[in-house]
């Protein structure tokens, strides 16, 4: 579902290497026995490597500025606030619309929600994938085959085409209710690399400890199976965090967006709508598509940052 | 082989029903009525004309039966090539609208996809493993593949058409010109190809170099390549080794990006007001023509399984596991 292919080469491995272990983001069994030395090791080596360090920093300043913006601010984003078509000066430092309207006011709301649609879309998708791809992965069988038929499927249909169709017949007009929509057809990809995950360990002599313990299903997923690929977990909500984003965008910017809210999508469609290329209003179309870029591309960075810290074995190159 | 063709083959037919079903079924939950909003378009105030024309609408789209009926009905009007008829351009039947604007869709599509993924993976073998390159290629890689499809476009629209008027930034072809065989008029349908191309191209040639590189990596810390050094064979035949394997997971890629890259073309369309399917679903929702949005996109869905299916005989052919019967990829 996302256009980054940085999501996929996870995916691909995991497609590529199915049944067999995948590589790299299976951490070794000893990770999870004991967590607190575990936490602090992953801390210090994450605070040494600049891409985490670079990326995290970006991300969380367009963040502090999405969050503590809007209360600084003198305008609302739709207010007709100063002259039309105005560059970009100390009152105005975005400039303003065609009508007058303070881009950067616009800006920051806009940050908002592609912070809100990528922290809903990306937990959705993190949590159908998950939860399917664990059972398939550790069931079997005729559960295995029905879950993978529905995870085929699913992958297979243009998850953007649905989209379209259900944001312009049933409204979808608040930005929660359109990150559940993209969560719901962005699993897929996930399921499969966790279920591969799964495959892998379900044969392991500690997994087969806690069966004959005698503890429910749930409980080894959850305590058992899980805390090994935490990591990669956490790695793939970020990749389908930038992937809901970039989504998000595509669908605002056709004009399917929220209508009670402002976003960067819905900038860039208005500023096309209202010919700002042609009048040459640069700084009504630029700060929208940045801001996305560069939050995404810090959290595709920060995850080969983050790849680094987790494996070893990439560290030492 | 025939298992794993038959196994594909049994996914694409659910899938294509469920999206049938899907594109049948969401307009029906739909709040409001199509039917009523095309008479109130027509701004008469007589009842009886109202009456007359709700029932011959509704008749037309075949709206008066019972649900299992329409539903039967769609299905055996799908397969006589019958999407319906364009409320926006009414009369004109769906499917003819949507294949005047196919080809300039599938004109910017296939050779952005065939080149960005030629070169994407060529740029991103080469920078596998070699400290300066990679250090330059992955930060770049990866925020163009971050870009938002449609900024992109915008840049290039307003760099290459606008600021510097080298190429034009709207339409298909000159507003002046009238479609026909002649050189002057392939020259112009070229120079409105130049810029879509050149952004969708760029978008989705990060992803493909990335995944190279990274496949690389993972490949030449295989048993195989490292056997093959042991041996003594020349770095640049275990590089040949390794990426000829990591071209499968690629090709599955391919397959799996599919959509997102059509989801690509339909915004980039709508920047470059390009006459294909992606201004056409523009106009179908800017005018509520929804038996237009949804041939449109039923059009799509179709699009992008049969094109599966063709990437998945591509992979029978270049991995011999598919052919002998072990899995290879149960993509």
């Amino acid at each position: 579902m996302s256009q980054g292919l940085g999501l996929d080469k996870l995916d691909q491995r995991g497609a590529a290497t199915e049944a067999t272990e995948p590589p790299g983001a299976t951490p070794a069994p000893s990770g999870s026995r004991k967590p607190g030395g575990d936490v602090r090791e992953t801390l210090y080596f994450a605070l040494r490597n600049p891409k985490v360090v670079i990326g995290s920093v970006v991300v969380l300043a367009f963040l502090l500025l999405g969050l503590l913006g809007p209360l600084f601010l003198k305008f609302a984003p739709m207010d007709y606030a100063g002259p039309p078509m105005a560059p970009p000066s100390a009152d105005f430092p975005f400039g303003t619309t065609t009508f007058g309207q303070d881009v950067f006011a616009q800006f920051v709301a806009g940050l908002r929600s592609t912070f809100l649609v990528g922290l809903l879309g990306g937990g959705v998708a993190a949590v159908i994938g998950m939860a399917i791809g664990f059972v398939a992965g550790y069931r079997g069988g005729l559960i295995d085959e029905l879950l993978n038929m529905l995870t085929n499927v699913v992958l297979v249909i243009p998850g953007f085409v649905v989209l379209i169709i259900i944001n312009a017949y049933l409204g979808v007009r608040s930005v929660p209710m359109q990150a559940l929509y993209i969560g719901v057809f962005s699993w897929p990809w996930v399921a499969r690399a966790v279920r591969a995950q799964t495959l892998s360990l379900r044969s392991r002599d500690f997994i087969d400890l806690a069966r004959l313990s005698g503890v429910g299903v749930g409980t080894i997923l959850r305590r058992e199976v899980a805390p090994n690929m935490y990591s990669y977990l956490f790695m793939t909500f970020v990749l389908l965090f930038g992937g809901s984003i970039l989504t998000a965008a595509s669908l605002d910017f056709i004009g399917l967006g929220p209508t009670n809210a402002m976003s960067l999508g819905l900038m860039m469609n208005q500023a096309v709508q209202w010919s700002a290329l042609h009048l040459g209003l640069w700084w009504w179309f630029i700060p929208p598509g940045l801001g996305i870029t560069l939050i995404v591309g810090s959290l595709y960075i920060m995850n080969v940052g983050l790849d680094e810290v987790f494996n070893p074995k990439l560290r030492e190159m | 082989m025939r298992g794993y063709l038959a196994r594909k083959t049994v996914i694409y037919g659910l899938t294509f029903v469920v999206a049938v079903t899907l594109n049948w079924l969401i307009p029906r939950l739909m709040p409001g009525d199509p039917v009523q909003r095309m008479v109130a378009r027509a701004a008469v105030q007589h009842p009886e004309t109202i009456a007359a024309m709700t029932a011959y609408y509704e008749q037309t789209f075949g709206l008066d039966l019972p649900l299992w009926q329409q539903y039967l009905n769609y299905w055996a009007a799908l397969f006589r090539g019958d999407l319906g008829t364009s409320v926006w351009l009414f009369p004109a039947p769906v499917a003819q609208v949507v294949l005047d604007a196919v080809p300039y869709t599938l004109g910017i599509m296939i050779p952005a996809i065939l080149l960005s993924f030629v070169v994407g993976n060529s740029v991103g073998a080469m920078a596998a493993r070699s400290r300066w390159l990679d250090n330059v290629a992955l930060p770049v890689g990866y925020l163009i593949t971050a870009m938002p499809y449609m900024w992109l476009a915008i840049l290039l629209a307003w760099g290459f058409g606008v600021a510097l008027g080298w190429f034009p930034v709207a339409g298909g072809y000159d507003f002046g010109m009238v479609p026909q065989w002649s050189w002057a008029f392939a020259g112009d349908l070229l120079q409105h190809w130049v810029l879509p191309f050149l952004s969708l191209f760029l978008v989705s040639l990060g992803g493909w170099a990335i995944g190279m590189r990274n496949l690389i990596i993972y490949e030449l810390e295989s048993d195989y390549a490292n056997y093959l050094s042991a041996l003594g064979a020349p770095k640049r035949l275990v590089r040949q080794y390794a990426f000829r394997n990591a071209m499968l997971p690629q090709i599955t890629g391919l397959a799996l990006q599919l959509g997102t890259i059509l989801g690509g073309a339909l915004v980039t369309e709508i920047v470059f007001a390009y006459p294909g399917l992606g201004k056409l679903v523009l106009s179908a929702i800017q005018n509520q023509d929804f038996f237009l949005l949804q041939g449109t996109l039923l059009f799509v869905v179709i699009g992008v399984l049969l094109a599966n299916f063709v990437i998945d005989i591509v992979y029978v052919l270049v991995d011999p596991r598919t052919r002998t019967g072990l899995t290879g990829a149960t993509a």
